[in-house]
């Protein structure tokens, strides 16, 4: 039942060859035996679950159901869910429940999806392998030595161990792609403006994405259905016609004009990942894929970009934890200014408040040309790269992350060598294109295979061109469907 | 440019977060890391590009000037936190949040 697709599983559903409330109290059983260990979710609650299992029932009995009525997904703990604890993964928000619906959650609830739980995540989204959350460390489920990657380490390994039939994550600068390259599953950041962010704990707005994290292409072309549309309460959401992701699934791939970016594949590019890329590669080129070379010249000045464009953003967004209205308070203070300094102080972590100094820093008076302005021009210059790049090529293909999953503790204490961690992510978000993950094989490390994803980018709104890419490849592969021992 | 332990210090107040005397070092370590990270934008040349805010250059929508919300104060302050200073009582009353006092 677990290696399900959600195509099966919806067909399962409709045949009542088994309920939602079955199907669901199977995940709950997985999720009481293995989450305690691997911590992919930082909250449970059974009876509302089953609640929402059985509402699902019953719409199937109606005849009035959807494709993914009654299928448990888990959803990060950044998106607002009435009623839910929601957390963003920081003892900032500890207590807080959600008091209304994040759009992304409205729209699986009037799907008839299942909320399975919140997931576990990197404090506010900041960083790459979930050690930044207040709720402990996720367990890679392939080496439970390792980390999951992150923010949405909590959704990639909940997806890994078969904890739900299939997640959402966030992405700002790889936070989707990183994890699920990570943990060996499938995952896309869309377009930005095509999934409505009301309702999702900011980072930095201007990057800030949701998008599925599943076991196969198919999987997510049938939540990029439920997931995306416009939504006047987000100022960014763009309108659009409505799209079927499924609709060019089984096309064929002949004469499909692949980029490999030179960059991607310099200095700095594990030699196991490079291997593991280059076999997709060959196996594109047999499915009847043109490879073509194409540059990215501005990729090394991504990071450096981020790290202004994020954490200044974030500083922003951030402001509005002052333990006034709701989030952590502090227990001792003297007077206003005391009370906001310290339940700051102590309600964020470290790798949130470095975020919140840095963007301090760069927006302050004198600063704004030098940091703010100077990032967001060569935000364009990085922009144009792709534009360039498209002419020569329909999807861009690379690595998604320059190594396989790193051990727990590794890099906690070099920021910045975590943050490289996201050099082929980055750029992405910056452009506001759409990039995808997908499990492309494995790479041995200490007796482990570890799984490696290849990153598939596409034009803006290319997202049904882009799964029909993936879909193609993991019908005559099965990296996608291989899974961890023990579990 | 480099970071002394003063401008931690002022950054740290600016962004209401307090900060030990044993925390400025540590921080000024790691913070002047990623600004050395961030320096390496200054070697490119700029000049005349227009900055970019969002991919797909949209202009800020309007809407009629309607109410789209209804109250819910009683269930948005059902979650305000605790008023502190030895009161575990929720930091709410007559509808109102209660903060320390600051006018005299």
């Amino acid at each position: 039942m677990i290696n399900k697709s959600l195509k099966q599983l919806g067909s399962m559903l409709q045949a009542k060859e088994i309920s939602s409330v079955e199907l669901t109290q199977e995940y709950l059983n997985r999720i009481a035996a293995l989450n305690p260990e691997i911590n992919a979710y930082i909250t449970v609650d059974a009876d509302k679950t089953l609640a929402q299992a059985q509402a699902a029932d019953q719409l199937l009995a109606s005849g009035k159901s959807g494709a993914l009525t009654g299928i448990p997904i888990a959803q990060k703990d950044i998106f607002v869910a009435k009623g839910w604890k929601t957390t963003c993964g920081s003892k900032m928000l500890e207590t807080f429940i959600g008091p209304y619906n994040a759009n992304v959650i409205e729209r699986f609830d009037a799907a008839g999806a299942v909320n399975l739980g919140k997931t576990n995540m990197d404090e506010f989204a900041m960083g790459s392998s979930n050690e930044t959350s207040y709720f402990g460390k996720v367990q890679n489920p392939w080496d439970r030595s390792r980390v999951p990657g992150g923010s949405s380490g909590g959704s990639a390994a909940a997806v890994a161990a078969r904890l739900c039939a299939a997640a959402t994550g966030t992405d700002t600068g790889g936070s989707i792609r990183q994890p699920a390259s990570l943990c060996g599953l499938s995952g896309l950041k869309p377009t930005y403006g095509l999934v409505s962010r009301y309702g999702m704990i900011a980072f930095a707005s201007s990057l800030d994405q949701a998008g599925p994290m599943a076991k196969s292409c198919e999987d997510m072309a049938l939540m990029m259905n439920v997931m995306t549309g416009f939504d006047e309460r987000d100022s960014t959401s763009l309108q659009r016609e409505k799209e079927d992701y499924t609709r060019d699934l089984n096309k064929p791939l002949a004469g499909l004009k692949v980029g490999l970016p030179k960059e991607y594949f310099a200095e700095g590019l594990g030699a196991e990942v490079a291997k593991v890329v280059e076999g997709a590669i060959a196996e594109y080129r047999k499915l009847g894929a043109e490879i073509v070379d194409i540059s990215l010249p501005n990729t090394m000045l991504s990071i450096p970009v981020y790290y202004v464009l994020a954490p200044a953003e974030a500083s922003s967004n951030l402001s509005r934890f002052d333990g006034v209205r709701y989030g952590h308070r502090a227990g001792e203070y003297t007077d206003l200014m005391d009370m906001y300094c310290k339940s700051r102080a102590e309600g964020f972590g470290a790798e949130v408040k470095r975020r919140i100094l840095i963007g301090t820093y760069v927006l302050s008076a004198g600063y704004y040309d030098a940091y703010y302005l100077k990032a967001q021009q060569i935000r364009r210059l990085i922009a144009q790269d792709f534009e360039n790049a498209f002419k020569q090529c329909d999807i861009i293909m690379g690595p998604t992350a320059p190594s396989t999953a790193f051990k727990a503790g590794e890099k906690a204490d070099d920021p910045v060598s975590m943050y490289l961690q996201d050099i082929y992510t980055i750029a992405v978000n910056l452009a506001g294109l759409p990039g995808m993950s997908i499990p492309a094989g494995f790479a041995e490390e200490d007796g482990k295979s570890l799984p490696v994803g290849i990153q598939i980018i596409g034009n803006y709104f290319d997202e049904a061109r882009m799964l029909n890419v993936g879909h193609a490849y993991q019908q005559v592969t099965d990296w996608h469907l291989q899974m961890p021992e023990g579990i | 440019m480099s970071l002394s332990s003063s401008d931690v210090k002022r950054i740290a107040h600016l962004a209401r977060i307090e900060i030990s005397d044993a925390e400025v070092e540590v921080t000024l370590h790691k913070l002047s890391g990623i600004l050395g990270l961030i320096e390496q934008m200054q070697a490119v040349d700029t000049t005349g590009i227009t900055p970019m805010s969002h991919s797909q250059d949209v202009v800020q929508r309007l809407r009629e000037d309607v109410v789209t919300e209804t109250n819910q104060r009683e269930l948005f302050q059902s979650i305000a936190p605790a008023v502190g200073n030895g009161s575990a009582e929720p930091a709410v009353e007559a509808g109102l949040y209660l903060v320390p006092k600051v006018i005299e």
